[in-house]
């Protein structure tokens, strides 16, 4: 469904991408791992069109990504970022129901704030908080406010930008399964970057790892931990002595 | 021969940043014209650029209206000319000093107020989630800013215009011993309609100003709250100068001889 195909992106002498190619099937929860720095961010971004790839493509469906295509695809597609990323001039509800409040798949508000509601309860918040403000919530709750609003207009695709950093483990133990509960009963396809460990058997059923600039090794949960690859047992044991610098 | 490369690289650089504001506001205006249009968010950025504002612009063109009034006659009793107070107050009210206080003043609080809105959002992602939410960020965010800001301001010039020459008003029939009816007959009788309309076509090209600096300032704020600081100061700073250099060029416009 999504297919990057060497994709290089590099800021100033710094190159963050160096030939980077993926596959992410129909229905399937792809996780991308990496060190802070390696550009899982940036890989992301230009997915979506938000950095603009030096050299490569993004296929979605086979095609090519046109403008009119990122459009078609932004409207199948919901995102969770790292810091929640939910709008301080809104009350949460408005936020949620962002999407469903203008553009194609515009609602009547009553009808859009009702949506919004069963979509924090989806992911465990009371409709009592519907009228807060994100800077009245906690980081936990941001996040789940958050996680509602990439799912409130149902799509096909998620994306998670480190979807449990800055969370204590209990928080990130509840988006963990939140995630793959959404992922599994949506049957979406998703693609998660983050360096938790936990996230990674959480939410993965295929999991890379994204290495200088490029994909250094790819398979299943099972297959990372059995794997003898120096990168990827050093990065899951949490080792600083092995191929992957710890000064970056 | 490195300081000619300094100053060359300082042109080259005032010429690039001039290219991308230019770029900014075609874009903006293109934002502008085309659908959809998010009215919740024009008439929001009203409140806060027109409505919100009317204290602070008021109050300035209360006092400077006031303090003309006493310069004026202080300085037009050494040639016997204190008469000319109600006149001069109202053109120059009305033609200078209400407009580019006002929209000094509207700098200073709305082009602040929205470059660090905008970076902030610019720095906690939420512009990029606008995309991901399939809304494009100059039209929600950057057109209905414009459009407000080229309403709101000529109106706070208008109400600023007509506090100002309130404040002279009240100067001179309360300390300089001016009659009430004959200070507002000698103002009515020089102020010209071309006065009132060049004050707001001012309004209306320094209302774009502000907003444009506001949003391109914040829309490319740098990182974390240092970013956010520089974008601030800088939208105040160059809203500030294009205010006082626009106003200029328009007056050369409408009043060269």
């Amino acid at each position: 469904m999504i297919r990057v195909e060497g994709l290089c992106k590099a800021f100033g002498d710094t190159q963050i991408l160096d030939g980077v190619t993926l596959d992410v099937s129909t229905g399937e929860s792809c996780v991308i791992i990496g060190g802070s720095g390696t550009g899982k961010s940036v890989l992301l971004k230009c997915i979506l069109g938000l950095v603009r790839p030096d050299a490569g493509a993004v296929l979605l469906d086979g095609k090519t990504f046109t403008r009119e295509g990122r459009e078609a695809f932004l409207n199948r597609f919901g995102m969770l970022f790292q810091g929640a990323a939910l709008f301080d001039s809104l009350p949460i509800w408005e936020n949620v129901a962002f999407r469903l409040l203008r553009g194609p798949l515009r609602r009547p508000r009553s009808e859009a704030r009702e949506i919004a509601i069963e979509k924090l309860r989806r992911v465990g918040l009371s409709p009592d908080i519907a009228d807060l403000y994100p800077a009245e919530l906690s980081g936990g709750m941001q996040k789940r406010a958050g996680l509602a609003r990439a799912i409130a207009a149902d799509p096909e695709i998620l994306f998670f930008d480190e979807p449990t950093t800055g969370l204590d483990p209990i928080m990130a133990g509840v988006i963990n399964d939140l995630i793959r509960g959404i992922v599994s009963e949506m049957g979406v396809t998703a693609l998660t970057i983050t360096h938790d460990m936990g996230s990674v058997r959480a939410i993965a059923d295929r999991v890379a790892l994204l290495h200088a600039g490029t994909m250094r090794w790819r398979g299943t949960v099972a297959e990372m931990d059995a794997t003898a690859d120096p990168y990827v047992t050093q990065f899951i044991q949490g080792r600083a002595d092995g191929p992957i610098s710890a000064l970056r | 021969m490195s300081h000619l490369a300094q100053l060359g690289a300082a042109v080259l650089s005032l010429l690039a940043g001039t290219g991308r504001v230019v770029l900014f506001l075609l874009a903006g205006l293109h934002a502008l014209a085309r659908p959809p249009f998010y009215l919740r968010e024009c008439r929001q950025a009203l409140l806060n650029i027109g409505y919100f504002s009317l204290p602070v612009v008021g109050l300035t063109a209360f006092f400077t209206g006031a303090a003309l009034a006493l310069q004026i006659y202080e300085g037009g009793a050494r040639f016997n000319a204190q008469s000319v107070v109600p006149s001069i107050v109202a053109i120059a009210i009305v033609r200078e000093l209400g407009p580019v206080l006002g929209g000094l003043m509207v700098a200073a609080r709305v082009a602040s107020s929205i470059a660090a809105e905008i970076g902030t959002m610019r720095v906690t992602e939420q512009i990029d989630a606008l995309v991901t939410l399939s809304t494009d960020p100059m039209r929600y965010l950057v057109a209905p800013r414009l459009l407000a800001a080229v309403i709101a301001v000529p109106a706070l010039v208008a109400v600023g215009d007509a506090i100002g020459i309130m404040g002279g008003w009240l100067v001179g029939t309360s300390r300089l011993g001016v009659p009430s009816a004959a200070y507002l007959q000698a103002t009515l009788d020089f102020l010209e309609t071309g006065d009132v309309l060049s004050g707001l076509v001012k309004g209306a090209v320094f209302g774009l100003i502000v907003a444009l600096m506001g949003c391109y300032h914040g829309m490319n704020s740098g990182r974390g709250a240092q970013g956010v600081g520089r974008a601030t100061k800088s939208a105040v700073v160059s809203s500030a100068i294009l205010v006082l250099a626009a106003n200029y060029l328009m007056t050369e416009v409408f009043f060269s001889p």
